[in-house]
């Protein structure tokens, strides 16, 4: 099972990713899928920072980060030029943060999706602006405690539910789009490398438990990732070329409970706000045929 | 070749000159005839490029740094709204030391909306860490900016090319265009010396920690005030070569002047025709003409300005709360200097509001007048205003 | 923030033409719990090696902590399907 998973570390360890980061796992997976031939364009957010402090980089492939809301609009500069330069096993990578995607980095990506560009997208989900503080963002979850989404007498969490992302980029009509978790490398890998073999933009979104936002131990952030998929409250597919796939069932749906509870930032909600929310994850995954 | 061309041909037949290689653009009132132009010379297979449609000014600018970095030469083209919605990455751009080029055509800012002519639009964005240079007439446009690509490369700093909406953007003179292989021999191939490649994977944009950050700032303003000297040196390699010269600011009539005026872009045209008028009587009235913005050529304004009685700053911004910018600027060049003219700034010709003959002549009496008196109550005019409003100042 | 005295030249725009090297900086000194295996109980499985987010568990068999870049942060002993991995406290044997 791991003979296909190359044994070459793009990311160099001695990062200040926070101990038992998940996000730090979906760059090392992906970069163990896409190997040397990278130009690598990230976004302001956690990964940017933990892995560049100067004079210190992480990484061993070419990277750039920009700004916060344009990594799309940089990877499609880069694209171009490795087009003029004729560069053809060189691969176009963006990588944003939820913050940097669903939100302030929404329009340069959906510029991006519309023109066509040659360049594979991940976001990488830990459902808040960890970086600056565990701020809220369209990706957090409905029900979740964060520093702008408190709870208290009048308002209990977020209210909002979490922005169908995927959706949204199959909806511009692009080729591959593909969600994945760190708690399920093998998929997420092959999914990568699909992804990057495609010309054309292509989407991944992969969701990566934090540690201190979501308030778990730093030894269950796999555990956690894994019970996200067991219970729904995630789903693995790709959506290619507009038809959708589940590429992995769980066998017996857990209830969202198994996954609310190990985390302290939904300790908070009431027996009445689990059922809600375990309707809610009902419906989607009835949506994707997900028993 | 003489063509007759406007002022956003001319920007646009630079850019193919230079064999740019990844346009990105966004339409905005008055550069869109650039971007449509370089759409054609691409469409009609005379220009090989990528262009790229963006949907923003900051995505414009963003896959330039992109793309820029990657090791390609690339050019953008924007105004006013799009300036100030790109001043982000106008930052950053300097800050990672990427030899960009774009065109801003100068037009006022919103609020109020206003898609005429004036200079506040990248006079807002002096302090971006990118050369500004400035142009009079559309030969000005097409020389400059075929010159800013070579004064980008050499000094790792980005370099944006103004002139005046309108004015210049849309009026057509005539301008001698080099060929192709003159260009060619004047501007060496592209090389930024960090170019993103698997080959020699390095890390572009990291956390400038307290340890670091002064120290690359103080780089930036070195190669700054260094860029002066560069913007020479390129200017006296161009006039070898095409025979028109260019420095960082031009002098008009100024060796016996008592009164000097000061400005940048289109209206030094108008403003040499007023000096003539006013030579022609016996008044020793002269123009210095700023090419060069930033970096603010303090020695050489000095050396133009310093021995005249006054000199009177004709400028399309304000910051509001003091002066005109250029105003502002020059009084630091003066400063502390042993012998310095008095100076008056002249607020005028904002958004494309015309600077006629009778304000220049009320601006230069203003300054006789605060020469008489040997000091200047005041300083900062607004010429044009309607009369209404005049019980307000 | 570490404050590393360069020696390298600074080069523009911050730059950096040193690819991994926060190999520099050893992360180990972070933690309070360490990771012991017993390899009576180690089947090679390779889940340590593929968890862990610091790339401090070397790809061989059997697989071993590389003690200057662990964070202690235990995903190692959570994910081990045999239980062949403990986190004790920073110091004990």
């Amino acid at each position: 099972m791991m003979k296909n998973i190359s044994d070459v570390e793009l990311l160099a360890p001695g990062h200040r990713a926070c101990a038992g980061c998940g996000c730090i796992l979906a760059i090392r997976y992906a970069l163990k899928a896409l190997g040397k031939n990278v130009i690598v364009s990230m976004s302001t957010g956690c990964m940017e920072v933990v892995t560049t402090p100067y004079p210190e980089t992480a990484w061993r492939v070419p990277w750039i980060h920009v700004a916060f809301e344009n990594v799309a609009a940089v990877a499609s500069g880069v694209s171009r030029a490795l087009k003029v330069l004729g560069k053809r096993g060189v691969k176009s990578v963006a990588i944003g943060g939820d913050g940097g995607t669903v939100d302030i980095g929404l329009q340069a990506l959906s510029g991006a999706a519309e023109r066509g560009e040659n360049l594979l997208y991940i976001c990488y989900d830990n459902e808040a602006y960890e970086n600056t503080g565990i701020q809220r963002s369209g990706a957090t979850p409905y029900g979740a405690w964060t520093t702008t989404t408190p709870v208290g007498r009048v308002k209990r969490g977020e209210d909002r539910p979490k922005k169908d992302m995927p959706a949204i980029m199959a909806a511009h009509g692009v080729p591959y789009v593909a969600t994945a978790s760190v708690g399920y490398p093998m998929d997420y890998i092959k999914k990568v490398k699909k992804a990057a073999s495609i010309d054309g933009p292509t989407y991944i979104h992969v969701h990566a438990p934090c540690v201190l936002g979501w308030r778990i131990d730093s030894s269950k952030t796999i555990e956690v990732a894994k019970l996200a998929v067991l219970t729904g409250m995630w789903n693995l597919y790709e959506i290619e070329n507009g038809v959708t796939r589940v590429t992995f069932k769980p066998p017996r749906r857990k209830p969202v409970s198994e996954y609310l509870k190990v985390q302290r930032r939904f300790r908070h909600l009431t027996d009445e706000e689990i059922m809600k929310i375990q309707q809610m994850v009902d419906e989607e995954c009835k949506r994707f045929g997900i028993e | 070749m003489k063509k007759f061309m406007t002022g956003n041909d001319s920007a646009a037949l630079a850019a193919k000159l230079a064999r740019v290689k990844v346009i990105s653009a966004y339409p905005i009132t008055p550069q869109t005839t650039i971007v449509e132009k370089l759409s054609e010379f691409v469409a009609n297979g005379e220009l090989d490029a990528e262009y790229i449609k963006v949907e923003s000014e900051h995505s414009a600018l963003s896959a330039c740094v992109g793309a820029a970095a990657t090791g390609v030469r690339t050019f953008t083209a924007t105004s006013s709204q799009g300036l100030m919605l790109m001043s982000e990455i106008l930052f950053v751009a300097s800050g990672l030391r990427l030899p960009i080029v774009m065109t801003n055509v100068n037009r006022s800012l919103s609020a109020p909306l206003s898609i005429w002519c004036d200079q506040q639009d990248s006079v807002a964005v002096r302090d971006s860490g990118w050369i500004q240079l400035y142009c009079e007439n559309n030969q000005e446009i097409l020389d400059s900016t075929i010159q800013a690509f070579r004064i980008a490369e050499e000094t790792l700093l980005p370099v944006m090319v103004c002139f005046d909406g309108y004015i210049l953007s849309h009026t057509a003179e005539p301008v001698d265009v080099p060929e192709q292989s003159e260009v060619d021999g004047f501007l060496p191939q592209y090389n930024y010396p960090y170019a993103l490649d698997p080959e020699h994977p390095g890390s572009i944009g990291a956390v400038g920690v307290p340890d670091y950050y002064e120290e690359f700032r103080f780089m930036l303003q070195e190669e700054m005030l260094k860029a002066k000297e560069k913007i020479l040196e390129v200017g006296k390699i161009f006039a070898e070569k095409f025979g028109r010269k260019y420095g960082l600011l031009e002098r008009y009539r100024t060796e016996d002047a008592e009164i000097i005026l000061l400005t940048m872009g289109s209206l030094a045209g108008s403003l040499k025709d007023m000096v003539d008028e006013y030579r022609q009587h016996g008044e020793r009235v002269g123009l210095v003409k700023l090419r060069s913005f930033r970096p603010f050529p303090v020695r050489e304004l000095k050396d133009a300005v310093g021995n005249a009685k006054a000199v009177a700053v004709l400028e399309k911004d304000v910051s509001p709360g003091l002066s005109g910018a250029l105003f502002s600027d020059l009084s630091t060049a003066l400063i502390n200097s042993k012998k310095s003219p008095l100076l008056m700034n002249f607020i005028c010709g904002l958004a494309g509001r015309d600077v006629s003959p009778l304000q220049i002549r009320e601006a230069v009496k203003s300054t006789l007048e605060a020469v008489e008196a040997g000091e200047v109550k005041n300083p900062v005019r607004w010429l044009g205003l309607r009369e209404t409003l005049m019980g307000l100042r | 923030m570490s404050s590393h005295t360069s020696t390298k030249k600074l080069l523009p725009g911050a730059v950096i033409m040193d690819p991994g090297s926060t190999e520099q900086n050893e992360t180990g000194s972070w933690r309070s719990m360490r990771p012991v295996t017993d390899y009576e109980k180690c089947t090679s499985c390779m889940s340590c090696w593929l968890y862990c987010p610091d790339s401090a568990i070397s790809c061989e068999k059997p697989p071993k902590v590389d003690y200057r870049y662990c964070k202690g942060c235990g995903i190692c002993a959570n994910v081990c399907p045999v239980k062949a991995i403990t986190m004790v406290p920073e110091g004990q044997k």
